[in-house]
């Protein structure tokens, strides 16, 4: 094949994974929701066409969920030969709500083919309790099973299909579900969204129900809650060092910074969970981080280009034998960053170099702007004339998807650009990153994904 | 001549054909403070004190507070006045800039510059030479209309505004849209700044900026290093600081030049201590920029507050007219000559610039029978 064909495929697939990484169809600082979603169904469709095969081998990456998603949907709809397996792993991973909501595009479209029948059956199978999904995702389940012809045994059919047929459910959540309409103790025995909406018909009052529905909540429930129950007097007792990173980041960034002090110690653990046998081998690290005012990102998407960088730069330390990091504000004291000013990348970049690293991460959304096109030619500049064996190895860590240019915002050609969600995926993304170079061709990148998805 | 010493031009940031300058003050006027009033979506009428009546839409006004000793002044807390829509109310202030309180002033920011426009050669022909009617001499140019664009029409104004990424210290702002200079900002304090931003989506903006703002997008200035003339680290950060210095020169010397020399003709509108609000009219000459505006200075000429309206080319023209006129007292024969033209053409010219009915067109047809003058 074309030496040149092979390298612009690579670069089509690579453009797409990004893509798939980063965006999630939301409202970004300076997309509209509406452009981000028709900008990634482009891409969807182009890769789609185009490279059936690493379409499907693209759920190996790791592709936000919105993605993963629409990947397996267009694979089911437009019966793509795919692996079967893969698919099944990464519904496995994903969260049930989203699935159920997959599940429903699905019969939406009237894609209701013998694979996808399969797919819905084996995924509910595998499910721990569907008892727990019939109480919770109710509605989900129900049009899962009517879609692929399933027969549930037993009172899980009564319940989804006929309520009022039995008097009395032999599972407990079931049964709780029956009595909760009547009896208010059985509200705190179902999961919390359930039990939400029975306490809003009983009256109960909210700092009476959130004091006893706190120990049914899930992690992220008590995470999201704790503020607004706090107000109440309640503690959701949350688990802060198991957070995600990011979450934990984000969470924090939504706090006055007086607050977040108290913080720093579980976003230290979660990074050194995170980081695991890779602590302290990553050598002398160097990261510049993005505090512009465009790291607000969006209303939908608050302070998650931010809450990226910080998560980064938490997950470096844990990583790094040395590490510094560099905020573009200049700020010192990285739990205080505020999302505010100009981004004046060149000369960040410059400073960075000036330590002299083994690694140089940079963590923004490339809308260098002070002045604009400094960071390129600074990059430009070092590789050509101080570094020209590339041993300082700098990856550009981009959170936000560019609608217009269907791809994350590049730096500069030297360095490659690769899309960041979630921090956690920091090591996968370093080793794609060599992919982004634009010396590798398709088939090497072919057999990267093949062995992604057998490592799983 | 405005001087922009002591403000600092900043890279520029695009969106669209919009080009946005920031201009940032490391030092931060303290004991002048701006602080903006947010008024309804009903036109205003503004009294003025020669019995005249200027009617707009003032979306909002400022509020200038200051100190007579040099200790910081306050900004003024933003007050919100809601209003049922039902109904179409007439606001009605007096006098384009009064005082409120001891050491305020309360002024309606672009307006004032814009009724200094639209007063020019108000009262008409002084003596009642033939050519102009009745009506031109005992009422003259009543009433007079000019029309602007709000900022919300100016298409990716709103979107420009947004992602601006204000830097720390910033006081001002230059706005171009296809690379012309549509309108300057200037405030004393960083912190006003901030909460002025938002406010330029209010403003007008002259018809010049609504059609350029349409035109291709607008190209980051290519930032370019010669990298063998760079030896070591701190080279590159040497060179990176002459590339920053010579685009602010650029700007202040080729982009921004025709507005530093605009003003021409400048009236004191209010003093407060030791500043002074001024408001300026340009000298009307054709191939350049002519902007009206306001500003403050202080007793040295540093400026604390600018705020510019570029006029269309339209509007260059009716302003050149009248002064024109006005210079040769209404005499139409003197007139033309001045402009090299002939009456008959001076008089067509007055007829596209919106002035025609203040001719008499039965004079008129005697000059075009007859082109050589009458007196």
């Amino acid at each position: 094949m074309d030496r040149r064909v092979d390298l612009i495929e690579a670069e089509d697939v690579l453009l797409f994974a990004n893509a798939a990484i980063t965006s999630t169809g939301q409202r970004e600082f300076r997309d509209s929701a509406e452009r981000q979603r028709l900008s990634l169904e482009f891409l969807h469709a182009y890769v789609h066409g185009n490279y059936p095969d690493v379409y499907a081998a693209m759920l190996a990456l790791d592709v936000n969920e919105h993605n993963a998603a629409l990947i397996i949907f267009n694979l089911l709809r437009e019966r793509t030969p795919a692996d079967g397996e893969l698919i099944a792993r990464r519904l496995a991973r994903m969260s049930p709500a989203r699935v159920y909501r997959l599940f429903r595009r699905l019969r939406d479209a009237g894609v209701n083919n013998r694979r996808t029948r399969a797919i819905i059956r084996d995924w509910l199978a595998a499910r721990p309790d569907l008892a727990h999904d019939a109480v919770k995702y109710r509605s989900g389940l129900k049009a899962a099973v009517r879609h692929a012809h399933l027969r549930l045994g037993g009172e899980l059919a009564d319940f989804l299909f006929a309520p009022h047929r039995r008097r009395r459910y032999a599972h407990p959540l079931l049964e709780a579900w029956r009595r909760a309409h009547y009896d208010k103790t059985a509200v705190y025995e179902l999961p919390y969204t359930v039990a939400e909406g029975f306490a809003a018909r009983h009256g109960i009052p909210r700092a009476e129900f959130l004091e006893r529905i706190a120990p049914r909540l899930t992690a992220l429930e008590s995470l999201r809650l704790r503020e607004s129950a706090a107000a109440h007097g309640v503690d959701t007792a949350a688990d802060l060092a198991r957070m995600p990173l990011v979450r934990l980041a984000a969470y924090a960034l939504s706090r006055p910074v007086g607050e977040r002090r108290a913080l720093e110690p579980a976003l230290r653990a979660a990074a050194a969970r995170v980081a695991g046998s890779g602590a302290g081998r990553w050598g002398h690290v160097v990261a510049v981080l993005d505090d512009s005012f465009s790291s607000y990102g969006s209303p939908t998407k608050r302070r998650r280009p931010l809450a990226v960088a910080l998560a980064c730069h938490y997950l470096l330390e844990a990583l790094a034998s040395a590490y510094a990091g560099l905020w573009l504000s200049g700020a010192t004291d990285p739990i205080a960053v505020r999302p505010v000013g100009p981004t004046p990348l060149g000369r960040r970049i410059l400073d960075a170099l000036a330590l002299r690293p083994d690694r140089l991460l940079i963590v923004s959304d490339g809308w260098d702007n002070a002045p604009p096109g400094l960071a390129a030619e600074v990059l430009r500049v070092w590789r050509s004339r101080f570094d020209p064996a590339a041993e300082v190895e700098i990856v550009h860590l981009n959170p936000v998807y560019d609608a217009e240019e269907f791809e994350v915002r590049r730096l500069s050609p030297v360095v490659p650009t690769v899309g960041i969600r979630d921090p956690e995926d920091l090591p996968a993304l370093v080793e794609l990153a060599q992919f982004a170079q634009g010396r590798t061709g398709l088939s090497t990148l072919r057999a990267y994904l093949r062995e992604r998805a057998a490592a799983r | 001549m405005i001087d922009l010493t002591g403000l600092i031009t900043r890279p520029a940031q695009t969106w669209g054909a919009l080009r946005l300058v920031p201009l940032v003050r490391p030092e931060p006027i303290r004991d002048l403070r701006l602080s903006p009033i947010v008024y309804g979506d009903e036109p205003s009428v503004v009294t003025l004190p020669d019995k005249s009546v200027y009617i707009a839409y003032i979306p909002h006004a400022f509020v200038a507070s200051w100190t007579g000793d040099g200790a910081p002044a306050a900004a003024y807390g933003t007050q919100f006045e809601r209003r049922p829509a039902q109904a179409i109310t007439v606001r009605v202030h007096r006098r384009m800039a009064r005082r409120v309180d001891t050491n305020r002033v309360r002024f309606l920011p672009l307006h004032l510059a814009l009724e200094g426009y639209l007063a020019l050669h108000f009262g008409g022909p002084a003596i009642a030479w033939a050519e102009w009617t009745r009506r031109a001499v005992s009422r003259g140019l009543s009433p007079r209309v000019e029309a602007a664009y709000r900022g919300e029409a100016i298409p990716d104004l709103e979107e420009a505004l947004r992602v601006f990424e204000i830097h720390p210290g910033q006081c001002g702002l230059l706005l171009y849209a296809g690379d012309a200079l549509a309108a300057a900002f200037v405030v004393p304090h960083p912190e006003d700044y901030r909460v002025l931003h938002p406010t330029l989506i209010h403003d007008l903006y002259g018809e010049l900026v609504y059609h350029y703002a349409r035109l291709y997008p607008a190209r980051d200035r290519p930032v370019a290093i010669d990298e063998t003339r760079i030896g070591s680290l701190g080279h590159l950060r040497d060179e990176v600081a002459r590339l920053e210095r010579e685009w602010a020169e650029f700007h202040d010397t080729v982009m921004a030049a025709d507005l530093l020399r605009s003003p021409h003709h400048e009236q004191v509108v209010y003093r407060m201590g030791r500043y002074t609000l001024r408001r300026f009219l340009p000298s009307f000459d054709r191939h350049r920029e002519n902007h009206i505006g306001e500003y403050i200075t202080d007793e040295s000429g540093r400026l604390a507050y600018l705020k510019t309206f570029r006029l269309s080319e339209s509007q260059v023209r009716r302003g050149r007219l009248l002064t024109r006129l006005a210079a040769h007292d209404w005499h139409l024969p003197a007139t033309a000559a001045a402009l090299g033209v002939t009456v008959d053409e001076l008089a067509r010219r007055l007829d596209r610039a919106g002035f025609g009915h203040l001719l008499r067109p039965e004079i008129l047809s005697a000059y075009r029978a007859n082109p050589s003058p009458s007196v």
